[in-house]
């Protein structure tokens, strides 16, 4: 009895210190096995069916690449060509246009338009999807309010068309970007700029070599940022397009529901594979340049 | 320096005029019908419309369940990576930043697999029952099990700036030797210094469960975006008015959520 004491009094730094390592351990473990059926299984489960076929007539399944080859050729590869180029498109513009409006924005001597704007795009970022679609639809679409007053038929406009979704997507894309770029052009000191027009440079001089190599990485994260967001996006242009611009996520959808052939769930999933393929490099990109951009900023 | 300023303004202007013309259109479009003038039938409709109440109770009830699981599983993980096991940290980062590599269609393509197993391989063992059960179409569990995964990284960031922000060990190590249990130290100690993290993550993970269609939409559930979709075939007013209403509450909801935060991020200060 006295035994355990003393050494509970000897030694409370140590015994406080294996009681807050165990907890460590057992708090986190509800997280890792909730994420390792929720994420996991079904993440298991897309890889081993995009490699699987099944037999109709035996139900015996193989395992094989015929998914993976079917996926990237005829309807299916135009499919992932076409959510390439819209997003690759779509983030371009999302890039140049939300640099050019975050800069108005941050050298505005306005504090309150700065406030109105960044809190607008938090909102607007966030506005993606179905509403989207159709406030859009309502604004552009074939008995669209513009589309009428202007008569933009006649001259040949259709929402539901390649640029029809650029217009749209960049409604959430630009303030995606006013988001992210802004507090790199925070990071840009007034003292650099006065640096430079003290040593002779021109405007166009200093953002060659000063401005833009500093924004560079954070404007490649912000860019891949935004192609990732437009590639993985769905339910808009299932609102808005149906099936008349070919997109990976439509054709998804459509394959899972066995919509136009039955028995293609195994090519969506390796459609799926090759989706998260994308993103993963999208991921891979970003990842490093925001860490580069975070040294700057610091 | 003028022409400097007249750059500004135009591109303001610019984005002016592309921000706000759609949604002044729509607004237009949802009063004033061709043939009828001006008219708020369509607001009027919005509460009476078929499937409305149970499209949005049910997305209430998903928000809900979503947001109790997840600060659930995330909170505690989140203080005890804070205290120790600094091994474990970058590991729960990389879980957490995992779905953003996997969009959502691709997700909800293995969850469809994963069901059909249900009735393809086990209906003779218990596990169908519970494979019945969490597609129960008056509450699926299912899409609270996707929605949790899909807020993870929303509420890593929240939480991890959240905790950045206080000295969990101080405070933890505080209330303990005030004679509090670890989980009085949570609740007690803790989780008061973490409402803006908190209430950050939830305001974002319920705009994302109000928001969501594509998993609901594939799995065949109706809540709140994929009714309205629906009718957008059929009422084009109604839907489009729906639509100005919802962006309306999320603005809303944002608005509270940046006063709220502003004014815990004070509070302790004075």
């Amino acid at each position: 009895m006295t035994a355990t004491l003393t050494r509970v009094d000897v030694a409370p730094a140590a015994s406080v210190k294996r009681r807050r390592r165990a907890p460590g351990w057992l708090a986190v473990l509800p997280l890792l096995a909730f994420v390792a059926v929720a994420f996991g299984v079904p993440a298991l489960a897309m890889l081993n069916g995009a490699f699987t076929v099944k037999d109709q007539a035996t139900g015996a399944t193989s395992y094989t690449t015929a998914n993976l080859t079917d996926s990237l050729q005829g309807a299916y590869f135009t499919a992932l060509i076409g959510s390439v180029k819209l997003s690759a498109v779509s983030a371009l513009l999302a890039t140049v246009l939300g640099l050019l409006l975050a800069q108005a924005v941050v050298t505005s001597r306005f504090r309150a338009l700065r406030e109105a704007v960044l809190t607008a795009s938090g909102v607007l970022a966030n506005f993606g999807g179905v509403p989207l679609a159709f406030a859009f639809v309502a604004t552009l679409g074939n008995s669209g309010v513009l589309t009428r007053h202007l008569g933009l038929t006649d001259k040949g406009w259709s929402l539901y068309s390649f640029w029809g979704l650029v217009i749209v997507y960049l409604y959430f894309l630009i303030p995606l970007m006013v988001l992210t770029i802004t507090p790199a052009l925070d990071g840009l000191r007034s003292q650099w700029r006065e640096a430079a027009r003290n040593n002779g440079a021109t405007n166009v001089q200093y953002w060659q070599h000063v401005g833009l190599p500093v924004l560079l990485p954070s404007l490649l994260g912000g860019f891949v940022l935004l192609f990732g967001s437009a590639f993985a996006a769905y339910a808009t242009a299932a609102a808005m397009v149906g099936s008349s611009v070919p997109l990976v996520t439509l054709q998804i959808a459509d394959a899972i529901s066995g919509n136009v052939l039955v028995g293609q769930e195994n090519v969506a999933l390796a459609l799926s594979l090759d989706m998260v393929l994308i993103a993963g490099l999208v991921m891979a990109v970003y990842l490093p340049l925001q860490r580069r951009s975070a040294r700057w900023l610091a | 320096m003028a022409r400097l300023n007249l750059w500004r303004w135009a591109v303001l202007a610019f984005a002016g005029v592309y921000f706000l013309v759609p949604l002044a259109a729509s607004v237009i479009f949802t009063v004033d019908v061709p043939g009828e003038g001006i008219t708020f039938d369509a607001y009027g409709e919005i509460v009476g419309a078929d499937g409305f109440l149970p499209g949005l109770v049910l997305s209430l009830e998903l928000g809900a369940a979503t947001i109790a699981v997840v600060l659930l599983l995330m909170v505690p993980a989140m203080v005890a990576l804070r205290l120790g096991a600094p091994r474990l940290r970058p590991i729960v980062e990389v879980i957490c930043s995992l779905p953003l590599v996997v969009p959502p269609i691709a997700f909800v393509a293995g969850i469809s697999t994963v069901l059909k197993w249900g009735p393809e391989h086990l209906s003779r063992t218990p596990l169908f029952q519970t494979f019945v059960a969490i597609q129960n179409p008056d509450f699926p569990v299912v899409l609270v099990l996707a929605y949790v995964v899909m807020a993870l990284p929303f509420v890593h960031r929240a939480l991890d700036a959240g905790l950045r922000a206080i000295d969990v060990r101080t405070l933890v190590e505080a209330a303990r030797s005030c004679g509090a249990s670890p989980v009085q130290a949570l609740v007690t100690a803790v989780l008061p210094n973490l409402r803006g993290a908190l209430l950050n993550a939830s305001f974002l993970t319920l705009a994302l469960v109000l928001g969501e269609f594509t998993v609901a939409q594939i799995l065949g559930y109706q809540p709140f975006a994929v009714w309205i979709y629906s009718v957008g075939g059929s009422q084009a007013q109604l839907s489009v008015a729906v639509s100005v209403l919802s962006l309306l509450v999320t603005w809303a909801l944002l608005l509270a959520l940046a006063g709220l935060g502003g004014r815990s991020r004070t509070a302790p200060r004075g």
